[in-house]
């Protein structure tokens, strides 16, 4: 139930996704930064939490959820340490992800070549 | 000495021909249904070299060199090359050249740059040269990566899209030719129709092929029955049916005899191509290696040759700007006489 | 020219065929949802191994994206992402994807100003706008909290 609900709740936010590709002329670059900010303001107006709640990964796995996360971040750190968290809430709660990205990115470029198509 | 009629065509007078052209492929061109046409088919489309952009500096190089063998000449006997591409300030057509020891002409008209190569080269030979050499090339990977994305971002390709050809075509042009021999070209209008969807290069590039064809009919009083083929460079599926709609709206009707080289060079269907082909190296590999030595042989009389630009870059779309078209054209026949 | 641009714009639209809407649509539905599913397995896993909640969600993306870099790296990703359009794209592997793919095809302009410099072309401006966005809620729940108060 629970891996269905994950399936059923990503696929619908990835339909959307496709609907802007087929339906718009936006750039995939302008789709995600449309996702991430959604994701922020959604969690912002405290819409985003149970939508995760529900759908669990379903949720969190696509970059409205990183959104959300980044949300969540600067609430908790403003909490603790007052404005200066709204700097440092977001990018800490995002670090592993972005840095992960970026560290496997330079290993792969280091072991990899682009293949042709 | 060739001269200018009407508003934009220059005629030939001197029997200027094409000695002898070759055409340079890769993998997917290999595949095609035109792959027995190609002189060279590299299945590495890297041509043993460390980028793509190297590569296609390879492939105008061979191109050039296999054209030269098949008619005999050496490079030191060209008087002068003209040659294009795609890349940012010409860099595979520079970099091909470099060391060649003859007079270069570097050109951009986007993917129309093997017409006006050609047709540069055989108002030369009218004149002052003896012998020029036209050259064109486009490379899958060196335009993506400049144009798109990278080649292993995960995107998907819109109906219009079209595929950048892997391909160089070149064409050692003389003063005392053969068959085909070049009788007229016609420069063409930088036009805009406001397409600003770079997914959709036909479109964009249309109105400049219907300004060029229609204005070498009016110029040279002759009509699209006349030619046994025109052969637009890579309008692709939606660039050739918005070309049939806007040549009858200029009162020329496009018949049988008419085909686009972005259509010819894959098989679409089979090599999920989408809309066609396109790139300096689509028509510059199909008129080299598939139309000009059926002119040659006699199988074709006269034909038009009408390559088409698209004269963007991702500055130019990244600033909102709409997309320019160009399109050149060079009348090929058979025979030596004139025709118009 | 003997069309206006207008005119010239409904002929384009018509000319161009249509794109295979519902195929998309179960791609990107399909796709996506299975991403997410392997990512809601991930996290049960990590959780079983006793982890908490926040750690093992983390340990979820970083999963995935790994996997994704992988798939990238091996040529694969981009041949999924023909199918899966939209459910390639969102998911944090789409995010990955958009890193590791740049890393790759720059390496020949240096690895400062080629995969340095490159790798943040698609995926920079979702980390600006995505932290910009973070500072302006910032900012606003911090002064919600202070009237509140």
């Amino acid at each position: 139930m629970e891996y269905l609900k994950a399936f059923a709740v990503g696929g619908i936010i990835c339909l959307i996704g496709q609907l802007l590709i087929d339906r718009t002329k936006l750039t995939p670059a302008r789709i995600l930064v449309g996702f991430v900010v959604a994701g922020v303001i959604l969690s912002a107006f405290g819409l985003y939490q149970p939508i995760v709640d529900f759908a669990g990964a379903g949720a969190t796995v696509p970059l409205s959820g990183f959104g959300h996360l980044i949300a969540k971040g600067v609430r908790s750190a403003v909490a603790e340490d007052g404005l200066i968290g709204a700097l440092s809430g977001g990018l800490c709660a995002s670090a592993a992800g972005i840095t992960a990205s970026v560290f496997f990115g330079l290993i792969a470029a280091l072991l990899f070549n682009p293949k042709d198509k | 000495m060739a001269h200018k009629i009407g508003k934009q065509t220059v005629i030939i007078d001197g029997a200027v021909g094409v000695l002898a052209s070759a055409a340079v492929g890769s993998k997917k061109e290999g595949e095609g249904p035109l792959s027995a046409d190609f002189d060279i088919i590299n299945e590495d489309s890297r041509f043993g070299e460390k980028t793509w952009e190297k590569a296609e500096s390879k492939m105008q190089r061979l191109a050039a060199n296999s054209a030269l063998e098949k008619c005999g000449r050496a490079l030191s006997e060209v008087d002068f090359v003209f040659a294009g591409d795609l890349l940012n300030q010409c860099i595979a057509s520079g970099y091909g050249a470099r060391g060649a020891g003859v007079p270069f002409i570097g050109l951009y008209g986007a993917c129309s740059t093997y017409a006006e190569a050609s047709a540069l080269g055989a108002v030369f030979a009218d004149g002052p040269a003896k012998l020029c050499l036209a050259v064109a090339s486009s490379h899958f990977c060196s335009a993506e990566r400049q144009y798109r994305f990278p080649l292993e971002y995960g995107g998907q390709r819109p109906p219009s899209a079209q595929w950048t050809a892997t391909a160089a075509g070149a064409a050692v042009i003389a003063k005392e030719g053969n068959a085909p021999f070049i009788k007229a070209v016609t420069f063409g209008t930088v036009e805009d129709l406001g397409i600003n969807d770079q997914n959709n290069m036909g479109a964009a590039m249309a109105p400049a092929a219907c300004a060029t064809l229609s204005q070498f009919f009016r110029d040279t009083y002759s009509s699209p029955e006349d030619y046994d083929l025109i052969l637009t460079g890579d309008l692709g599926f939606v660039g050739t049916s918005l070309l049939r709609d806007l040549m009858e709206k200029e009162g020329f009707v496009l018949g049988e005899n008419y085909n686009d080289c972005g259509l010819l060079i894959y098989d679409r269907c089979r090599q999920q191509m989408e809309a066609g082909a396109s790139g300096c190296g689509c028509s510059a590999a199909v008129a080299s290696g598939h139309v000009l030595p059926r002119i040659k042989s006699g199988e074709l009389k006269n034909v038009l040759l009408v390559s088409t630009g698209a004269l963007m870059s991702p500055t130019s779309i990244q600033q909102g700007e709409t997309i320019p078209g160009v399109a050149h054209l060079v009348c090929y026949s058979s025979q030596k006489g004139g025709i118009f | 020219m003997p069309v206006s641009p207008n005119e010239y714009k409904k002929m384009g639209d018509s000319a161009v065929p249509p794109t295979k809407e519902w195929r998309n649509l179960c791609g990107a539905f399909l796709i996506g949802g299975a991403i997410c599913a392997l990512g809601q397995l991930l996290l049960n896993i990590y959780k079983c191994a006793g982890l908490g909640t926040p750690a093992a969600s983390t340990l979820c993306s970083v999963s995935l994206i790994f996997l994704s870099a992988v798939l990238t790296a091996l040529g694969i990703y981009d041949n999924i992402a023909k199918f899966g359009g939209g459910g390639t794209l969102v998911p944090i592997t789409g995010f990955a994807n958009a890193v590791v793919s740049p890393a790759m095809e720059f390496k020949t302009e240096g690895w400062v100003l080629g995969v340095g410099v490159k790798m943040f072309t698609i995926a920079g401006p979702v980390i600006v706008y995505g932290l910009s966005a973070g500072v302006v809620y910032g900012i606003i729940y911090w002064l919600l909290n202070m009237v509140l108060k």
